[in-house]
This record gives structure tokens, sequence and C-alpha cells, in this order.
């Protein structure tokens, strides 16, 4: 027994040796729980929020905004003008911005990466992002083969000219997307082609980048550590040393690390934990808006769902206001609309209400009265218990209110994916997350045919209004178009908005300089930790 | 012996070439692929060349010689999800992680079992019978996403001994391995029990005691070595099981282990990922039941020449 615990003891010891070797920790760390490993550290080859929370800290694009109001600021550009057809915009890039390794970046760098970006090759899942440039898309398409046809140029070092295939309102914003991220030509062909997904470019040691931080250590699973970064432009205005994310996996290990202080802060507390916060420690808690919208999809292609009367009942007949109260317990605000509200200046004017007198009147003139001769309706989710308890709920609400039966049906996310995209449901729950901020991004899901809008649904009218507002300059009058767009939308209810998304947060007051925004945005910038102020 | 070994290795080969061919084909029946969008749709385009980089493209048959011919040389490919890293990379990253787990727990199942169960077998029927068996019925009943949380709330939040979650620090290591052997003590305590109670019962040990040998020695050169055989022959499947189903117990603690990265494959359909870590669990349960085997024929005669 003693020499089993001694051996236990030993070997435990002896494995952790090179983890002590590590370095006196310095207090002045932020450290983060992030929800899962990232699927890279590759700006140009990831699709998650977590991978924007690493590289939001280790890149910079253009612009950066403002962690409190969301305004447009400089980044790696000090300064741009844009052409009054707002097609050119041209941005003087910071003559103090460097890499981390002290190379001066330049306006090539940027062109660099959009190249890299686009290149099909490459194969990035969200290169689309990009073709808002000018050929953008035919080039990410393999249609182009000359990237000089695209509208991205590096005039001189200090100047780069972006030509757009349309006015992009919010062009400027969208740069604190990675998907616009600079990568320095030297460094990514150290490590292998331009157009190589499995390059080793991205393990720490490898890296070079151009954000307020840099990346000194990845272990997988464990930690991502970065550094302040002594050649960033900013660097004096940088508080933080360093930051450490943990990929935690699991939201319930991720409150247990902030209760234990492992974490500073943790982004996504479970809804059922919010009650007991409220009560005990409602300091730490935090719940705020974000611009998501959870909302269902009808399959506009099967009967009775074809008929946009039943549809408009279906989504009339949901008492949104009881699904965020009891289901959600306040994290979350009715939507009436595809849109969230006040999205960039953008509240949409059309509405669903929950108005149970008119549903019943739509499901009687398309031929149910009180429900009789509709067949059982199917809801498809994915496997999660908060998406099971809302099916269920609105399960409950059409059974009380329209006298409509509702089986559901929970799959798993891929076998649920692949059910939604070959049109395979009646209703299916989705969610959308805005790209960037615009309600541009929610109305082109919906075009005909467009790969995000799943439902079969198709309106010549609304394919119109979206074409218009994408080429109109005139702001008043863009969103004019846009407001009619989703009246439409909302009158033929392919889609049931349910409820727009809150962010529940957990906030250690030892945290300052995050005010929380509604994109989730965070300017590590602006963080710094109480005990580590002088 | 050597024989006996020669033959069992020899009859890997073709389990294992089975086990490769029935997982190739399983993996892609599953509706689903690793390249199909998410929420967001991605153009049809890059979802085309994604596939033709892959390899997933070819006609079935094809993709499954090219497998083969890849892996015969060693090359188990990219992750289709984590693309900075090989399989291999990973496996070497994430397996001696579970391996160190796993051994930990398993020390912690034999010393608690071993400890309870024969203190149990030594007085039948008696309360140093019922209080171990007892406690070995709890474990084995708890399951260990329940266990996991409970001691990380007496341990970590409420005592603040030992870290909720990690693993980098050696006093990390103690509740995920606690947690995992613990439901294995309970097995293990049983069936020592069972074994020793079995063993103390038979002529020689009435021999033994007749000669006026201590209690001690009867106990530990005579009767052990039979009263331990159930015990060994559950080590194999145990061991296995310990390193195959530390998941859920490396998902509590955030344990950066194989299990976690074998279970989000199969989720995320990154094929050659999955086929990556089933493989190596496949020859390590192999390896595992020759060890018992041996183990087993070296301790009982009839095994060998059976």
């Amino acid at each position: 027994m003693r020499t089993a615990l001694t051996i236990l003891v030993l070997a435990a010891l002896a494995s952790t040796l090179p983890a002590c070797s590590g370095g006196e920790k310095s207090s002045n760390t932020l450290r983060v729980a992030a929800d899962t490993e990232p699927a890279a550290l590759d700006p140009h080859l990831v699709t998650g929020f977590t991978e924007h929370r690493l590289l939001t800290s280790m890149f910079e694009g253009l612009t950066t905004l403002n962690q409190k109001t969301l305004a447009v600021e400089p980044g790696a550009a000090e300064s741009w003008t844009v052409s009054d057809d707002g097609l050119v915009y041209t941005f003087k890039i910071n003559p103090k911005a460097k890499w981390s390794d002290g190379t001066p970046l330049t306006a090539k760098d940027f062109v660099y990466g959009w190249r890299r970006h686009l290149s099909l090759n490459l194969a990035s899942e969200y290169s689309y992002m990009l073709w808002c440039i000018k050929n953008a898309e035919a080039y990410n398409k393999g249609q182009l083969t000359d990237f000089d046809e695209v509208g991205a140029k590096a005039l001189d070092d200090a100047t780069l000219e972006v030509t757009l295939a349309y006015p992009a309102p919010y062009f400027l914003s969208m740069q604190i997307h990675y998907s616009w991220f600079p990568v320095l030509q030297s460094n990514i062909e150290a490590f292998g082609k331009i157009d190589d997904r499995n390059s080793k470019w991205t393990r720490a040691g490898n890296m070079v980048s151009n954000g307020p931080f840099k990346l000194v250590e990845w272990n997988p699973n464990q930690i991502i550590r970065v550094e302040r970064n002594e050649h960033y432009w900013d660097a004096a205005n940088v508080k933080l040393d360093a930051i450490e994310f943990y990929p935690m996996q699991n939201l319930l290990t991720e409150e247990r690390s902030f209760q234990s202080g492992k974490v500073h802060f943790i982004e996504t507390l479970l809804a059922t934990k919010i009650e007991t916060y409220r009560k005990e420690k409602p300091e730490v808690l935090r719940i705020e808006p974000f611009i998501g919208t959870y909302f269902y999809r009808f399959n506009t292609t099967r009967p009775p769902l074809d008929d946009p009367r039943v549809r408009r009942a279906l989504a009339m007949a949901i008492d949104r206001q009881s699904i965020c109260d009891s289901v959600m317990y306040g994290a979350a605000s009715p939507a009436v609309a595809l849109t969230p509200p006040e999205l960039a200046g953008y509240t949409a004017k059309a509405r669903i209400d929950f108005n149970v007198e008119e549903a019943r009147r739509f499901l009687a003139e398309a031929g149910y009265p009180n429900g009789q001769g509709l067949r059982p309706i199917e809801i498809l989710f994915n496997d999660s218990e908060d998406h099971e308890r809302i099916a269920e709920a609105i399960q409950d609400m059409w059974k009380l209110n329209l006298n409509v039966e509702v089986t559901t049906n929970k799959q798993e996310w891929k076998v649920y994916l692949n059910t939604m995209n070959a049109l395979g449901y009646d209703v299916v729950r989705s969610a959308w997350i805005a790209d960037y901020l615009d309600p541009m991004n929610y109305m082109e899901c919906f075009v005909t045919g467009g790969g995000n809008n799943r439902t079969g649904w198709s309106s010549k009218p609304y394919d119109d209004l979206v074409e218009q507002a994408r080429y109109c300059v005139d702001p008043v009058q863009r969103y004019e178009l846009l407001q009619q767009a989703e009246a439409i939308l909302l009158e033929e209810a392919p889609i049931a908005p349910i409820y727009t998304y809150k962010q529940k947060l957990l906030v250690s007051p030892e945290v300052q300089g995050y005010d929380i925004n509604p994109i989730g945005y965070l300017n590590y910038r602006s963080f710094s930790l109480a005990s580590a102020t002088p | 012996m050597t024989k006996f070994i020669l033959r069992r290795l020899l009859s890997f080969i073709p389990v294992f070439f089975i086990i490769v061919t029935m997982l190739f084909f399983l993996i892609r029946i599953a509706p689903g692929g690793p390249f199909q969008g998410g929420e967001r749709a991605v153009p049809p385009e890059v979802l085309e060349k994604l596939r033709e980089t892959y390899n997933l493209n070819a006609p079935l048959y094809r993709q499954y010689v090219d497998y083969l011919v890849d892996l015969a040389q060693g090359d188990l490919g990219p992750s289709m999800y984590q693309p900075s890293r090989t399989v291999t990379e990973w496996v070497q990253l994430r397996f001696p992680v579970s391996l160190e787990l796993g051994f930990y727990a398993l020390l912690v199942a034999m010393t608690l079992g071993f400890l309870a169960g024969i203190t149990a077998a030594l007085r039948p029927n008696t309360i140093t019978d019922y209080v171990p068996m007892s406690f070995a019925m709890v474990g084995i009943c708890i399951p260990n996403f329940v266990l996991g949380p409970v001691l990380v709330l007496i341990f970590a939040l409420k005592l603040g001994w030992l870290p909720v979650a990690g693993w980098a620090d050696p006093l990390d290591k103690v509740l995920p391995s606690l947690t995992l052997g613990t439901a294995y003590a309970a097995y293990v305590a049983r069936l020592a029990r069972g074994g020793m109670f079995e063993v103390l019962a038979q002529d020689f040990i009435r021999t033994a005691r007749a000669k006026g040998l201590s209690e001690t020695r009867v106990i530990l050169r005579h009767a052990l070595r039979g009263g331990v055989q159930p015990v060994i022959a559950f080590l194999g499947p145990a061991a296995a099981g310990l390193l195959t189903g530390s998941f859920v117990v490396e998902q509590i603690f955030q344990v950066p282990g194989l299990g976690k990265q074998f279970v989000d494959a199969a989720f995320n359909r990154d094929y050659t990922m999955l086929m990556g870590a089933v493989l190596v669990y496949a020859v390590l349960i192999l390896c595992f039941n020759l060890v018992v085997d041996v183990i087993q024929a070296w301790l009982d005669p009839r095994v060998r020449y059976g």
C-alpha cells in the first residue's frame, strides 16, 4: 500500500516537472474560460466564436471597435477615406504598426492575407465574408485566376485601396472579423505553401501576428497563453501582461472554475443556474443583449406548411414572453422579427405578435377551423436541453391555442444539419448570429436558393428588394428597402421568430474595463485587473 | 509459452483488419459528413474542394484502398476538423494523458478494491464484511458524472484543498483519478472478496493452518495467489475500460486525454481522427487481453496447457 502510494506520488511529480519550470506567473494575467478547443488558430481556416475570442487577442484588422460604444476606431490602419459612391476605400496603414517579430506591417500583408483566404485550394468555409470585394467571389470560386483583377491593391507599403462589388456600409466594422486579418507572407511560407491547410505556422513559437498579444503556449485542451506583444503599435495602452485561455468543453466545469477563481470570467452560464446567482451572487452575474435570433424554420415545400396562412397561424400562436421568462429564466427577450432590435440603427417595423384570436382566424381561413383536418406537425431540433424544453413549450402552445397535434424529434447535430439542408423536416429549430453589424446579413439568408434559406421559400418581390438594397448608396433608402423586405418575410412567415439571445456571463469584480456590448466583441486593450493596478 | 504468445499475436492481424474495414465503412454510413457547413451554409465550390482535398470524392472502394495503403505506411493523415495537426500528432499529444490517468485510476481501483475485498472475505457476514461491501455497492451504482462533481464540490469548492479542473499540477490529478478509479475499485472489491472467500474454504488452506502457519502467511502466501484470479481476469477489460471510458471524467476535469478527442471526432465526423483513435484503442485492448492471458497462464497452469 505504502509502496503503491509512493509510486503514485512520484509518478505524479515526475510527470509535471517540465510544467514547474515554466517560470513565475505574473499576477497581471487575465484568465478566461474558452468554450472549446479551437479547431485551429489560423484566422483563414476557422469558423467559430471561441476562435474569434482567441484570434482577436493575437491579430488586428484594419479597424477596431470601441469596447463600450462599438464606434469604429483605428486598428492597423490609422485613417481611411471612402469614395462618394461608397465603393472605394483607401486605408493608410499605421506607420508604427509592426508584426510580433518586429517586421513593419504593410498594405501588402493585407492583400496577401486576403489572397490566401480567397484561394480555392485553402478551401476556407468562411471565405464568403470577403465576397463584398470586387471580383473576390469569382476568384474564390476559381472562375478567375489572376488576383490583380480582385479589388484589393497595395498602392504602396502604407496605402491600401479596396474596391467593393457593392456599397457595404458595414465594411469598416466588419474588419474586426478574423476573416479579414492580415498574415505575414514570410511567416506563412516558412512553413508551407500559401494555401496549405495543414501548415504548422500557427504553432507557438512559429506564429507571427500583429495584435496586442502574441502566442507563447498552445497546449491543446489545456491552455492557450498569449503575452503582450511589445512590437504592437499601441503597446503602451495594453494593460494586461498576458491572457490565458482554458478550453473547458463543459459548461458546468466552466462555472465551477469560476467559483474557484481559476478563471476571471465565463461567457456561457447555463440558463438553469441563473436563479441561483440572482439570489446568492448578483454582483458577478451579467445578463446583456446579444445580436442573435432564435427562430423556427417552416418547410414551405410540404403541405400544409406550404400555405402562408398556416405558417403565420403557427408563428402567432407562440407565447414568446412566457418562453423567455419560464424556459429561459429571463436570459432572452421575445423576438417579433428576424432581425434583432437596434441592429446598427435598424429595428424592424413589421412584426409577428402573440395573438391567439388572429392565429385561429388564419388557420380557419386556410381550411382548418379549430385545427380540424390538419395532420400532426413535427418539430425537429438538435440534441440540447434548452432546445428540447423550448420545443415542448411550443408543442403545448400549439395544442392549446390552435388544437394542432405536434410531435418532437431530437437529432444529433450533424444528422440534424443533414435533415434540415435536405428539407426533410416540418419545423426546425434555427438560429442566426450576425456575421457583421447590418440587417442585410439577416435578409440575405432568405433569398431564393440561398444556402442559408433552407425553407424552400421563394419570393420574387423579396429577392428584388434585397438586391436593390445591396446596391443602394443612400443609407436611409437602403434601410427602407430592407424594412419592406422584412415585412414580406414576416407576412409570408417561412420562419417564426422566437427570442433574441442574451449573453449570460459571470464576471469577477477583479476585471476592469469589460463593458459588455451586444456583439460580444472584446477589445482586449481596454481590459485590466484590479489587483494589478498600482 | 512463447508459442502461446506468438499464436495470439498472429491472431491480431485478421482482427485488426476486420476492425479497420468495419470502422471505415460504418463511419461513412453515418448521416452527415465532415464537410457540410454548420449553422451557416458553405459555398458549394468550397465544399467540393474540401471533399477533393480529403479524397472524399473518389469512389468508396478507392478511398478504402488509399486509406489502407497510407495506414500500412503508418500515415493516419491530417485531422479533418483540426487541420493544423496530424492524427498521429493528436494521438501522441493526448494518448499519454489518458494512459497516465488510467494508470492512476487503476492504482486507486486495485488498492481500494483489494483492501476492501480481502477485509470482507476474512470475516464473512460480519460488520467488516458488510461495511466495505456496502461501499462497493454504492461505488458501482454512482456514475462518475455524479461522483466527479460531488468530489469537486467537497474537496475543491468547500474545503479548497484540490483544484476544480486542469491537468498541470500534481494535485490536479487527484480528483480525476479517484473519480475514475472508484467504480472499478468497487468491482475489484467484490471480485476479490468472492475469490478469496472461495479459496479460504479449500482443503489446502486448512492444511496450511493445521501446519501452524500464521494467519498473515496463510493469506499472503497461500490464499492470495488463487484468490486474485477473478480480479486478474477482470483487469484486461478494466484497463481497457479505464482508458476508453475516461471521456466523461476528462470532460468534467478538463483533462486533455484521448477519450474526449475520440468522442468529439465522432460528433464532428472527423473521419481520419476517429479512425486513428479507434485503432489505437483496438490495439490497446488486444494487447491488454494478451497480457492478462499471459499472467493467467503464469498463475494457473491449467490455462497454459488447456
